[in-house]
């Protein structure tokens, strides 16, 4: 497989994209995604991708999720204009604050989307992955909603550092299924979700949480994602006095920053999606995908991944659960191919204090893996004042205190600063 | 002859001699590498055809059984280069034609276009890639096909009747008729409408059909051996090897 691009095709595969064109019908976006799935799973995806076809965009379906948008998940949800913090980087902040979406990130509007679907799909009973637990806790909260069975796979390293969350589920009324194999974090979790969704793939919804995986899974998080873009662009629009210079969203598998740029790629907006450096560029040291990864398959579909000279799928590392995932959606893939999204990524230490600035100057608790954006925004921000910046405050930080409370607070700077 | 048709001619063969065509699945150096061709020896002589699984990082279609032994033959090194260059430095004789089991990524890192010349020098004469259905198969095949190896298609009881056909037609060496709708390794032995499921298979098929999954006793191998041409024995086998017993005794049980 060839995803070198020439010149033409970059230009011509810009333009499909802007023109919402991709995927194809293949489910591709150029070079990358398509359906890499065991053949038990084929009439399954074939159904799912008829499903959607048919409700996606009927009037039916989308009364339905928008009122459920307006009136359960509390949107629009909020554009803050961060003064302290513009006059600390020098530049126009400007916050999408999807952390005040119900279950506290932007994984909601996905969940409740693909619940509905579910439920006029007829199925039995719905499964979902997770890793930071912020995808579990929404689909718990919207099958509860929709009156679906739900069964959240979680790795057992991730379930140790996002506890919180794992009751939260519980609660919920979904069964937490612990993941035992392979790296016990997010990628496990999705095979070990696929491998039941092959026991049973008439009756078992997969509601998948991230812009990954085989078609038509990355277009369907992205339409149900995009009303973060749709919203922030207007709003910027109507309070900030026009459209951002530059817009940042954190990039582990990619919903958040899909859902953010995917509105916004026909503007003059710089964009930029921010991975997880974590504590270094070395294999396994990061879960920086786009930064240093190379095409392959992993789960689904053709992408950027981490892996080794065979092929085998590289273990990450980030501070930030929801970031720690060696591969990233096929949409990404392209959009750094064709050059339309710049991916940098930020250090584990550099989320750490990006998180105590944003709490310390606009007392907001960001979640680890957002905290990857301010990190990249920051020093944007250096090289670019008194430009308008948009950060994707993709979710909240309740969920991290068990990780944040084994690192010691830095000075208290308050006094006299 | 081309390659993929020694598989079919192996397979015809132990069903001319009245046997039910025996198709053992081993994860490649599992559990020591250093013992693969041995290992490998010693299965083919009792076996029609081998399948060899190449190990990867994450194998989505297969159980706990071979998810263990393949995440240990990767700590092990074993690599899809590893394998190749150990079939062809052996001198072991090895009659069974090979087929190897990979998830797609590796043979990607491999490359298409050294991967059919690489088989053809070591016996490998078809491939089973289970992540990699028909419809993005093209250039995997259009590569194996050009040097005469095979891509196997699988079917499973969830595949329609049309798809059915297209896969059989498609498939080279043997169509893989996938008995379970679930992952390989699972304990709930054969499922009803076995039989019915492998004739309709079988009727559809030019090529000899095997059943694979959840095949684990002699009396499996007796029962899709009257409505399939071949018995495919993975997880069984494996867990065989995990407790270092000896897998051509345990294969020879199977036929009787």
């Amino acid at each position: 497989m060839k995803s070198e691009l020439t010149a033409a095709d970059k230009e011509r595969l810009m333009r499909a994209s802007i023109r919402g064109e991709l995927p194809d019908k293949r489910g591709r976006f150029g070079p990358f995604g398509g359906r890499y799935v065991p053949e038990t799973l084929v009439p399954a995806f074939e159904s799912l991708e008829a499903g959607i076809a048919k409700h996606l965009h009927s009037d039916e379906f989308q009364t339905a999720y928008r009122r459920e948008l307006r009136e359960w998940v509390g949107r629009p949800t909020a554009l803050t204009f961060a003064p302290r913090l513009s006059e600390r980087w020098g530049t126009e902040v400007w916050l999408k604050r999807e952390d005040l979406a119900h279950t506290g990130a932007h994984k909601i509007n996905n969940a409740i989307g693909q619940a509905l679907l579910a439920k006029r799909l007829g199925a039995k009973r719905v499964i979902a992955e997770t890793g930071a637990g912020q995808h579990g806790v929404a689909s718990a909260a919207a099958c509860a909603r929709v009156g679906l069975p739900c069964r959240v796979y979680m790795g057992a390293v991730d379930i140790e550092r996002q506890a919180p969350n794992v009751d939260r589920m519980n609660r919920l009324g979904a069964e937490v299924f612990p993941v035992e194999s392979g790296d016990k974090t997010l990628r496990a979790a999705i095979d070990e979700a696929l491998r039941e969704w092959v026991s049973d793939p008439s009756g078992i919804y997969y509601l998948l949480g991230s812009a990954v995986g085989a078609h038509p899974y990355p277009y369907l998080v992205r339409e149900l994602q995009s009303v973060i873009g749709a919203e922030a662009r207007q709003q910027m629009i109507d309070f900030a006095g026009g459209l951002p210079d530059v817009a940042f969203a954190c990039v582990g598998g990619g919903s958040n920053a899909i859902g953010l740029f995917y509105p916004m790629l026909g503007d003059d907006i710089e964009l930029i999606g921010v991975e997880a450096g974590g504590t270094g560029s070395g294999l396994g040291q990061n879960a920086a995908t786009l930064a240093t990864g190379t095409p392959g398959v992993l789960q689904g579909s053709y992408s950027i991944i981490l892996q080794d000279s065979d092929g085998n799928v590289q273990e990450t590392h980030s501070i930030s659960a929801g970031l720690d995932y060696s591969g990233v959606g096929p949409e990404h893939a392209l959009l750094q191919a064709v050059g339309r999204v710049t991916y940098v990524a930020a250090s584990d230490n550099e989320a750490l204090e990006a998180l105590e600035e944003l709490c310390e100057t606009e007392g907001i608790l960001t979640a680890l893996e957002t905290a990857h954006a301010y990190a990249a925004a920051k020093k944007w921000s250096k090289e670019n004042p008194g430009k308008r910046v948009l950060i994707g405050n993709s979710g909240r930080g309740d969920k991290d205190m068990p990780t944040l409370n084994k690192i010691p607070p830095r000075t208290i700077r308050h006094a006299g600063a | 002859m081309q390659a993929h048709e020694k598989i079919t001619r192996a397979l015809r063969a132990a069903n001319d001699a009245g046997r039910t065509g025996l198709v053992p699945f081993i994860t490649a150096g599992y559990p020591d590498p250093e013992k693969f061709i041995e290992t490998l020896a010693s299965i083919a002589a009792v076996s029609d055809v081998v399948e060899l699984g190449v190990p990867f990082s994450d194998p989505m279609a297969d159980g706990m059984t071979i998810q263990r032994s393949s995440f240990k033959a990767i700590e092990n090194g074993v690599t899809l280069k590893w394998i190749f260059d150990s079939l062809q430095k052996s001198h072991a004789k090895i009659d069974a034609p090979l087929v190897m089991m990979s998830y797609l990524n590796p043979l990607l890192a491999y490359g298409l276009d050294r991967l059919a010349e690489s088989s053809l020098k070591t016996g490998v004469c078809g491939f089973i890639v289970p992540d990699l259905p028909f419809e993005e198969s093209e250039e995997l095949r259009n590569a194996l096909e050009a040097k005469g190896v095979g891509l196997i298609q699988l079917v499973t009881p969830a595949t329609p009747e049309t798809r059915l056909k297209k896969l059989a037609g498609a498939s080279k060496g043997f169509l893989y008729a996938v008995t379970i709708t679930g992952i390989t390794g699972g304990g709930n032995g054969l499922p009803a409408g076995l039989a019915e499921y492998l004739d309709k298979v079988s009727g559809l098929s030019s090529l000899p059909v095997c059943a694979g999954f959840g095949i684990r006793e002699a009396k499996d191998v007796a029962n899709v051996g009257k409505h399939a041409a071949g018995a495919i024995v993975g997880s069984a086998l494996v867990e065989v090897l995990e407790r270092g017993e000896d897998a051509a005794a345990f294969l020879q049980s199977l036929r009787k």
